[in-house]
């Protein structure tokens, strides 16, 4: 990309850089709680939402980072970032569906789903 | 003026964030947390891009903020729906208070709970 790495705009804005570093440190605090939810969920959708959840929240952190660098070159991580999570998101999900019940046998009889 | 309002956009959004954390590590069964990340994260996205397409004001910047807001607000809702639907047939437990249709097994055609299956 063409743009390049300027001055960080919150060297002129001191509340500006006092709230960017609170909220780093409150949307890490939300990474880390869920992946606590990660290691410790009982079940495998409980784990999925939290993956989820941390995609979410780590393009929260890269829009904030834009603040800290300077370089809006993080908003284009954002974008692929956002993307690749739905996918994975909905490919979890339609291997949780088809995990569970392809074997049944009232599965059978209702073959719309 | 502008540092205000972008140090407030800035802190609801990590206040949300942080809700957002904690609403999935503390919240009882996996559909009620999903409706705490999904919407409090989306929020948090939300907030914080509308404070960079603000602050840094120039068109490409603006453009791609509104692409991933536009973009979490489209896939968020078809996201939680799929996941949900998979946890529901899938029997995973519920909260204890909650009260399911007796019927629903039999219209979505799936077993009934508590028969798909021990979890790990």
């Amino acid at each position: 990309m063409n743009e390049a790495v300027t001055t960080p705009m919150i060297e002129s804005m001191p509340i500006l850089a006092f709230a960017v570093q609170a909220a780093f440190v409150m949307v890490m605090a939300g990474v880390v709680l869920s992946f606590l939810r990660l290691v410790k969920g009982p079940s495998l959708p409980d784990r999925v939402v939290a993956l989820d959840t941390m995609t979410v929240l780590i393009v929260a952190f890269c829009g904030l980072f834009v603040f800290e660098s300077g370089s809006t070159a993080f908003l284009d991580v954002a974008v692929v970032l956002a993307l690749i999570g739905f996918l994975a998101t909905v490919a979890l999900a339609r291997f949780i569906e088809r995990k569970t019940i392809a074997p049944t046998p009232v599965e059978k009889e209702h073959p719309d789903a | 003026m502008l540092e205000l309002f972008l140090s407030a956009c800035v802190l609801l959004g990590g206040f949300f964030a942080f809700i957002a954390g904690l609403g999935l590590l503390r919240l009882p069964d996996v559909l009620i947390r999903m409706h705490a990340t999904t919407k409090a994260g989306t929020l948090a996205s939300g907030l914080i891009m509308l404070a960079v397409a603000a602050g840094i004001g120039d068109a490409p910047t603006i453009a791609r903020a509104v692409l991933i807001v536009v973009f979490l607000l489209i896939t968020a809702p078809v996201a939680a729906h799929m996941i949900g639907r998979a946890a529901f047939r899938s029997g995973v437990p519920l909260w204890a208070p909650t009260k399911v249709d007796p019927t629903a097994a039999a219209k979505l055609g799936v077993a009934p709970r508590h028969e798909a299956g021990p979890k790990p």
